[in-house]
């Protein structure tokens, strides 16, 4: 491969650096109507009454809307492919408004007004008359008998879902398996450890807020441009929310600062919509401010998972039980999906000779609503898994390493739950490279039996994650290339470039396979679900794999078309073509190929013995050079004999899927009296087949370290139990790690070509996030012997563990 | 109200109308349309707003536009050359495969173009604190932080050959 | 654009109390960084600002002639850092106001607005305490000083009047001369923070460095306002650097003269930790400042 597995320069670069690059809030149009939404202060009730006299009276209020004028339309907001199958739907929970609030935020009534502080005014004096229900903020509290259901038209309770998983006998439970384990090895050859291990709610904090501007064209087409990773769900969610017609709505998506997840979810376009269809179809922006992003978009799920393992003194992991409770707040967003995906990999990643047992549990309660997070649950996962395997490697006194290698996942894993497996497989090697980068089996030793206040550990975490959704969910991508009259491509791809570096990916692609260099190739970074070929968008690390490989047999058809008119120009003495400028090249040129083919004269010159390579069009196998594309190009246009414009477009449906792996090993340093945790040193070794783009792949990588950072050590967003308020809704109190809160970040490759994979590539978008966070719990355990249970691992919770445990 | 100030943006005179409940960032991205002037938070927290007042890196989000009367302000719209080369800066940051979603781009470069014109060698630690009012959720500051300490190398090593 | 009734730059101290006193809705604002959140927030929301911004006679950093240091109140903590005198004579100050917020919140604050915004969590201060600065303020009846440690009264509350301009500090020659010091900042992350703890130690060591001659500890964080620990400092005065047993008394003692509280921020059991932690490592840190040796 030529351009695939270069480190191309982002195609996007130039215009972000300059500042030219054009996000959703920087293409408004100037004489703009603003929005403001008005939120719930009550996280559980029924909105009675508005009084909305005062704040009508503000000088530039237009209209307040309230959850009584909205269509009677539930919709869903989950950035899903539609399910034709009625059980695997999204759930459609929610109004546009909701007169039944069930978070302290919920969205009631919105304003707007000719300018920001009159809509901010306005939405301050509007009086609110409520039914209060209960605050029921976590899952202990929204499963008590008697809880009072939060969608009683759609749940009787407030379980979304339950499910449950075995491996090994599909009637598996752990008791059976704690039976014959002590059959087996004997009561005394075996420790059965019983933990329970919490995930807290993370807010995405992507820079650029969710915001969008609508109006109502002169066709009385709703438009939307909105800062969203899934335009295409986004359109039809919003004809769902309104019930129009879905050719009634057309999304736009700019360049977007980010989304992590959160902008896999419908946001505010529906309501957006309806506020410029209220205003006669004037432009309304709606941006959501910070507070209101962490309080009222979408979270990563807390889960608490108990778990329960059988371990053999020998080593060998006997059986595991997971029971995982998904707090999933107010809406069903994606549902049980996460928490489902989280049972998923729990049991895979590690093989339990005697068995395993999951269940999930998705429950809703009146908190802010969990949705994606890169990683979709295996985060979680792995924190359960990773946490408990340091956990049962320590009762065992087993080197935890070994203890992985000894138990975990291997190469010919099939999840029996829906046939994923590993097409190609390195995650031992991943280990390798990290066992000898951290110099492990060194500083295992060197750090065992300290004393004092300060102490050093090195810790490890492994994960799976599989690339795309397929077949747990339809995998369908398309994309479009047009040959311009010059031999240049413009490259349209439903999917989105989020900052992942998806548009550059796809160029280098398209490079690739049509033969057309790098920089020749435009891609339309914008989409416009008008004008581009659909796709389900940026989420499920799907789109180098899915998408590419739509995008890889595009470029093979346009590269195909390009050469068949090729081969009709060299057969085809056409006039036109004789008497363009071109005419004596041609002419050579079919000469040449019918010389190093040996082909008599007459017979036909097809469009297999030809190639495209670096622009060029070759005689199959290189040589010799025939003429430049932009000859063909320039013909096929303009002929007046034989005019095509060239052009391919292709839907691919994936009915693949591959896992990716990989692992985090990581050194620190513990300060107990001050519970501070000092990473000093810290890799991320991934298997995620070959790389379209290792500059780009390793920026994924450190993004994703960081992330997961954040997790393990500062990240959490406080929900008041009374009240369901978010405590720290902001960017001060919700502690993102900052430049100095970093390390240096290590990431290696383990390049092991995927033969599913378009270009031999697997998943690498959201794995980076994963193994971090546990990583440094384990390296904290060998530091000081002490078991976080509880991410983050703030200084307060390790001060008083600490503390309990009597080493400060 | 609406009142008239004088400030030069870019290099360039400018007198403008302003309502004096603006913020900068209001008057610089809907008065001038310099729209690589981000806002990410509103209350000097992200730092996705950054731009030079009279060198000094601010929040414009939280900086009254009143304030900026008689002084010189920077975007990144103005670090272009005349024929609209790109900066060191901006160079490095493409090189190193600093930018991913680009949302706090803009800021970060006109911090760095502070530190960079400090003329000072800052060590990575030293460059960490100096960009550590910038939040960025893409890169991990990994390359961020590559592109800043090859340009402060760069640079000063070519003050120290003049 | 901020919800703000009226906004008035005033050209001098004069000016802006003349405003002040003009119309009662209005309060003054500095350097922004607390009052335009307050604003956005609805807390102050359609007050009215008189800006002190841009009077230069608030700026700076200088030496008067008895050998006190004068720091004007509108001086950014960018400036403070940076400025030579403040290098020379007392840099655990600008150290202190360089662990504010992030770099673009140094150049736009003021040590005035963190000062008088009453914040317990100030950077400057605990070590302000520590440094027994004095405040001048000027309003409608004249000019008054006052000692930080009569300034505070409350959580976010102090003596200063509305219609009052604190114009700048003074830091006594006695306060600085063969005094060392070090604050300490405890935050959850390392930038872009609010002190979860804030303690500053000032030492002045014998000529021999064997000895506390004197010692100041003051905290941010440890009541509802800035404080100092005095019987922990008179506990320690005269007792070798090394004294292990004395310096854990002090750390001990400062516990009885703190009074934190549990928020969702952080408990009072952790805060406590923290204060006595801290309180050691301050006086390690200062110690060797000030030349003095300390055995590990």
């Amino acid at each position: 491969m030529k351009v695939v597995g270069q480190g191309q320069i982002r195609v996007d670069a130039y215009g972000k650096v300059t500042g030219e690059a054009k996000y959703t809030a920087d293409l408004e149009p100037k004489d703009i109507l603003h929005g403001k939404v008005v939120h719930s202060t009550i996280a559980n009730g029924l909105v009675k009454r508005f009084d909305l006299e005062k704040a009508l009276k503000v000088p530039g209020v237009v209209k307040i809307l309230t959850c009584f004028d909205v269509p009677d339309c539930q919709y869903p907001t989950a950035g899903h492919p539609w399910s034709t199958e009625l059980k695997h739907q999204d759930i459609c929970d929610r109004k546009i408004l909701n007169q039944r609030v069930r978070l302290y935020g919920d969205d009631i009534a919105a304003v707007i007004a000719e300018t920001e502080v009159a809509a901010t005014q306005a939405a301050s004096l509007i009086q609110v008359e409520y039914e209060e229900y209960e605050p029921i903020v976590t899952v202990e509290a929204a499963m008590k008998e008697g809880a009072t259901p939060l969608h009683p038209d759609i749940r009787r309770d407030n379980v979304i879902v339950h499910s449950h998983l075995t491996m090994g006998r599909p009637d598996f439970t752990f008791e059976q398996g704690l039976q014959e384990a002590k059959e087996q090895y004997g009561e005394e050859n075996i420790v059965v450890l019983e933990d329970t291990y919490y995930t807290p709610r993370i807010s995405h904090c992507h820079i650029e807020l969710p915001v969008s501007w609508a109006y109502v064209d002169v066709n009385g087409k709703v438009t939307v441009t909105s800062s969203t990773q899934i335009p295409h769900i986004v359109r039809r969610c919003v004809a769902q929310a309104l019930g129009i017609d879905i050719g009634k709505v057309r999304i736009i998506k700019p360049y977007i600062g980010g989304g992590f997840g959160n902008k896999q979810d419908v946001l505010y376009e529906p309501l957006n919509a309806f506020m410029t269809m209220a205003v006669g179809g004037r432009p309304v922006r709606l941006e959501i401010s910070r507070e209101e992003t962490i309080y009222g978009t979408r979270t990563r799920h807390a889960i608490e998972g108990r778990t329960k393992g059988i371990v053999a003194r020998d080593g060998r992991l006997l059986a595991r039980k997971l029971d995982a409770y998904a707090n999933n707040g107010a809406y069903a967003s994606h549902g049980h999906a996460i928490c489902a995906n989280c049972g998923n990999v729990y049991k895979g990643l590690y093989r339990d000779e005697l068995g395993t047992e999951v269940d999930c549990s998705t429950v809703y309660t009146s908190s802010p609503t969990a949705g994606a997070m890169r990683a979709y649950g295996i985060p979680q996962a792995v924190w359960f898994t990773e946490c408990q395997a340091d956990d049962m490697a320590a009762a065992i006194d087993m080197d935890p390493l070994e203890f992985r290698l000894k138990n975990g996942v291997q190469g010919d894993y099939v999840d029996p739950s829906n046939g994923i497996a590993f097409h190609s497989y390195g995650l031992e090697e991943c280990i390798r490279r990290g066992r000898e980068y951290i110099g492990w089996d060194e500083k295992r030793k060197l750090y065992a039996n300290q004393t004092g206040p300060v102490r050093r550990g090195v810790g490890m975490a492994m994960f799976i994650y599989k690339s795309g959704v397929y077949p747990i969910s339809l995998e369908t991508a398309s994309a479009r290339m047009v040959l311009n009259q010059d031999g240049s491509i413009q490259l349209f791809m439903g999917a989105t470039e989020i900052g992942q570096g998806a548009d550059t990916v796809f160029t280098q692609m398209a490079a690739e396979t049509t033969g057309i260099s790098f920089d020749r190739i435009y891609i339309v970074s914008t989409q416009d679900t008008d004008t581009t070929p659909f796709d389900t968008g940026a989420y499920a690390s799907r789109q180098t794999y899915v998408s590419g490989m739509a995008c890889k047999a595009c470029g093979e058809e346009l590269r195909r078309r390009i050469l068949e008119y090729a081969a009709y120009m060299l057969n085809h003495d056409v006039t036109d073509i004789s008497k363009t400028v071109y005419a004596e090249q041609v002419k050579k040129a079919a000469a040449d190929v019918r010389e190093v083919l040996g082909l008599q004269e007459g017979e036909e010159i097809t469009e297999d013995m030809l190639d495209l390579v670096d622009n060029q069009v070759v005689v199959h196998g290189g040589n010799p050079i025939l003429f430049d594309v932009a000859v063909v190009a320039e013909v096929a246009f303009y002929s007046l004999d034989r005019s095509v414009h060239i052009t391919a477009e292709v839907t691919h449906q994936c009915k693949s899927n591959t896992f990716a792996s990989g692992c985090c090993f990581v050194d620190v340093e513990v300060d107990m009296p001050l519970g501070l945790v000092t990473v000093k040193d810290i890799i991320n070794v991934h298997d995620s087949g070959t790389l379209i783009n290792p500059e780009t792949a390793k920026g994924q990588v450190h993004g994703g370290m960081s992330m997961s950072l954040g997790f393990g050590l500062s990240e959490e967003m406080l929900v008041d139990e009374k009240t369901g308020r978010v405590l720290n809704d902001n960017l001060l109190d919700y502690k993102i790690p900052t430049a100095m809160d970093v390390p240096d970040l290590k990431v290696e490759f383990v390049v092991k070509h995927d033969p599913t994979g378009p270009f031999g590539n697997k998943a690498l978008g959201e794995p980076p996030a994963i193994p971090v966070a546990p990583a440094i719990r384990n390296a904290i355990l060998h530091a000081t012997g002490v078991h976080m249970n509880t991410a983050p691992m703030t200084a307060q919770r390790l001060i008083e563990k600490f503390k309990e445990q009597g080493l400060i | 109200m609406l009142k008239i100030i004088h400030m030069k943006v870019n290099g360039k005179e400018q007198e403008l109308a302003v309502d004096d409940r603006e913020s900068l960032l209001d008057t610089l991205r809907n008065r001038l349309g310099l729209t690589s002037v981000k806002k990410g938070c509103e209350v000097g927290e992200c730092g996705a707003c950054t731009v030079l007042v009279d060198g000094e890196a601010i929040d414009s989000c939280i900086y009254l536009t009143m304030w900026a009367d008689g002084k010189s302000i920077m975007t990144v719209e103005g670090l272009k050359g005349p024929n609209g080369e790109l900066s060191p800066i901006q160079k490095a940051f493409i090189e190193e495969a600093a930018v991913q979603c680009g949302f706090c781009t803009p800021g970060l470069i006109m911090s760095a173009v502070e530190i960079v014109g400090t003329g000072k060698k800052y060590n990575r630690e030293e460059l960490r604190k100096l960009i550590s009012g910038h939040l960025c959720r893409c890169t991990g500051y990994e390359k961020i932080l590559n592109a800043m300490e090859r340009i402060v190398d760069e640079v000063y090593r070519v003050s120290h050959q003049e | 654009m901020f919800d703000i009734s009226s906004f008035y730059e005033a050209k001098s101290v004069k000016d802006a109390i003349d405003a002040l006193v003009r119309d009662p809705n209005a309060q003054i604002i500095s350097g922004g960084t607390d009052v335009l959140i307050r604003v956005r927030e609805g807390k102050d929301a359609g007050r009215s600002l008189v800006s002190i911004h841009n009077i230069r006679e608030l700026k700076g950093v200088s030496l008067l002639e008895n050998g006190d240091i004068r720091i004007g109140a509108g001086t950014a903590f960018t400036h403070i850092t940076n400025d030579p005198l403040i290098q020379k004579y007392i840099p655990m100050l600008g150290e202190a106001v360089d662990t504010v917020g992030g770099p673009q919140i140094r150049n736009m604050g003021t040590i005035g607005g963190n000062i008088c915004n009453g914040a317990t969590s100030a950077d400057s201060a605990s070590t302000m305490w520590t440094l027994e600065a004095e405040l001048v303020l000027e309003g409608p009846e004249g000019e008054r000083k006052v000692p930080i440690h009569e300034f505070y009264t409350g959580p976010g509350r102090t003596v200063r009047d509305r219609c009052e301009v604190c114009k700048y500090f003074i830091i006594h020659k006695e306060a600085d001369e063969g005094w060392y010091g070090q604050y300490i900042k405890y935050g959850k992350r390392k930038a872009m923070e609010i002190a979860t703890l804030g303690c500053a130690v000032r030492v002045k060591l014998t000529e021999d460095k064997k000895r506390v001659a004197d010692v100041r500890l003051g905290y941010g964080v440890a009541g509802p306002t800035p404080l100092r620990c005095r019987k922990a400092e008179e506990l320690l005065k005269g007792c070798e650097v090394n004294d292990r047993e004395a310096v854990s008394r002090f750390a001990k003692t400062a516990l009885t003269e703190v009074n934190p509280r549990t928020s969702w921020r952080a408990s009072k059991e952790f805060r406590l930790q923290l204060i006595e932690e801290l309180a050691k490592r301050g006086f390690v840190a200062a110690v060797e400042r000030a030349g003095g040796v300390i055995h590990a």
